[in-house]
């Protein structure tokens, strides 16, 4: 966390919109810069920022852009409500109000010299595109890098076109399923559990990020467990009702923790318990 | 050949362990094929005689519905075994299988196998186990994919 950030956590920083995407459709990249010219805050792959719409509300979103840009802060928004919906029909130049970025990252100094092995579902890909993007930045810091992503049909897969490329890089493997293929559809159909058995899994010398609904990362991680990760290699981005962003108002409490402090990232052998529990 | 099919078969992991006397069986009853993107391996309501071990391409395993295109429920690739209802009566398949790329598979005669699985049980029930840790697999798979897993 930034020095100003650390003093100032609860005003937001006045950003414009430089860019929207439209990634499927009901999900946009959203690019935003500062107002006074400074660079955007710097982030760790897997941290989030609070975005303000103003006269609107304000939306917890992960950062989805490269680490390694310091003149914006991107995010993909799925437009599900009233504020995420105002969010992403901003148009080029208007204002977006940004504090943080907040909470723990993904591991990335522990994966050092490790296997990364990504389990994405859905917008979960979202918080986990700064690590690929790292990655394949630092490519002598990381052995293989293996993406497994999984959505409900090909309409609802996020960055086609970089799933695409980066399945073209060397020691990367990036398998993507869908629930439901049309006939044109020529990679796998079935949950994205059923892509470990095509994965080159090195179990014993990997770590494993994963981000999803919480029903899929529960599934996935039993998966990784049974194919020889340890729980402690095993992390997972966890997502509560975010509000203040820095451990003050609760809202975002899971069992001990508080989500927006304490993660998203926890590793699995810290939340299994509490993901075990019904109704938390 | 009979020996290339042996050590093929043998490297598959769902035939992993099999008791060498087995194997002699179960290659008895295989042979090599191939089938090109676009061909349907079987489909639905045919006569269930075999079954496959996939040695690269893909499959996928389609069904339909009246006025609709095919739905693709399940894609299966290298190192998968393709079919089951050669095991259980009335042997008759109840979805398409289609090759979406070419495709290099061993195929299993059926009935050659239940024979000799009648003949042998302890073969029948080498042969029962793996196939109900496949069933199992696609079955868990399937109760996964009913939550709608990305819709949170």
């Amino acid at each position: 966390m930034t020095a100003a950030i650390a003093m100032q956590p609860m005003i937001p920083q006045p950003h414009a919109v430089r860019d929207v995407v439209e990634e499927t459709a009901d999900t946009f990249t959203l690019t935003l810069q500062r107002r006074d010219g400074a660079p955007a805050n710097l982030f760790e792959p897997g941290q989030f920022s609070m975005l303000w719409v103003f006269g609107v509300g304000e939306l917890p979103i992960s950062i989805s852009g490269d680490p390694g840009q310091h003149d914006r802060l991107v995010y993909t928004v799925r437009s599900v409500g009233k504020a995420t919906n105002a969010l992403v029909s901003k148009k080029h130049g208007t204002d977006v109000g940004v504090r943080g970025p907040f909470g723990t990252g993904w591991p990335m100094h522990e994966a050092r010299g490790h296997d990364l092995i990504i389990v994405a579902g859905g917008i979960g890909l979202a918080p986990l595109r700064p690590v690929i993007y790292h990655v394949l930045s630092h490519r002598k810091d990381y052995e293989r890098l293996i993406v497994l992503y999984g959505a409900r049909s090909p309409r609802e897969l996020l960055y086609r076109k970089e799933l695409a490329a980066w399945a073209r890089q060397r020691d990367t493997q990036v398998l993507v399923t869908v629930d439901y293929g049309g006939l044109s559809w020529r990679h796998h159909v079935g949950v994205v559990t059923t892509l470990f058995k095509f994965a080159r899994l090195r179990p014993a010398h990997s770590l494993a990020m994963v981000c999803g609904p919480e029903v899929m990362m529960r599934f996935v991680a039993r998966d990784l467990e049974s194919h020889g990760l340890g729980r402690d290699q095993i992390y997972l981005s966890m997502e509560r009702n975010m509000k203040c962003g820095v451990g003050f108002c609760g809202h975002c409490q899971y069992g001990p923790h508080f989500i927006c402090k304490e993660g998203p990232v926890f590793s699995y052998q810290r939340i299994a318990p509490l993901m075990e529990k019904y109704e938390l | 050949m009979i020996e290339n099919l042996e050590r093929v078969i043998a490297e598959c992991p769902f035939f992993a362990g099999l008791d060498h006397g087995f194997m002699d069986l179960v290659v008895g009853c295989a042979t090599n094929v191939r089938f090109d993107t676009g061909t349907y391996i079987f489909k639905e309501g045919a006569a269930a005689d075999t079954f496959y071990l996939l040695r690269s391409g893909k499959v996928a395993v389609e069904t339909f519905l009246p006025n609709r295109r095919p739905i693709v429920i399940s894609t299966l690739a290298e190192g998968e075994i393709l079919g089951w209802s050669w095991l259980l009566p009335p042997y008759v398949w109840k979805f398409h299988a289609h090759a979406v790329q070419n495709v290099r598979a061993i195929a299993l005669d059926g009935k050659c196998l239940r024979n000799k699985c009648e003949e042998n049980h302890d073969l029948g029930y080498e042969i029962l186990k793996r196939f109900v840790r496949i069933v199992e697999q696609r079955l868990d798979a399937t109760r996964i994919q009913l939550l709608d897993l990305y819709a949170a």
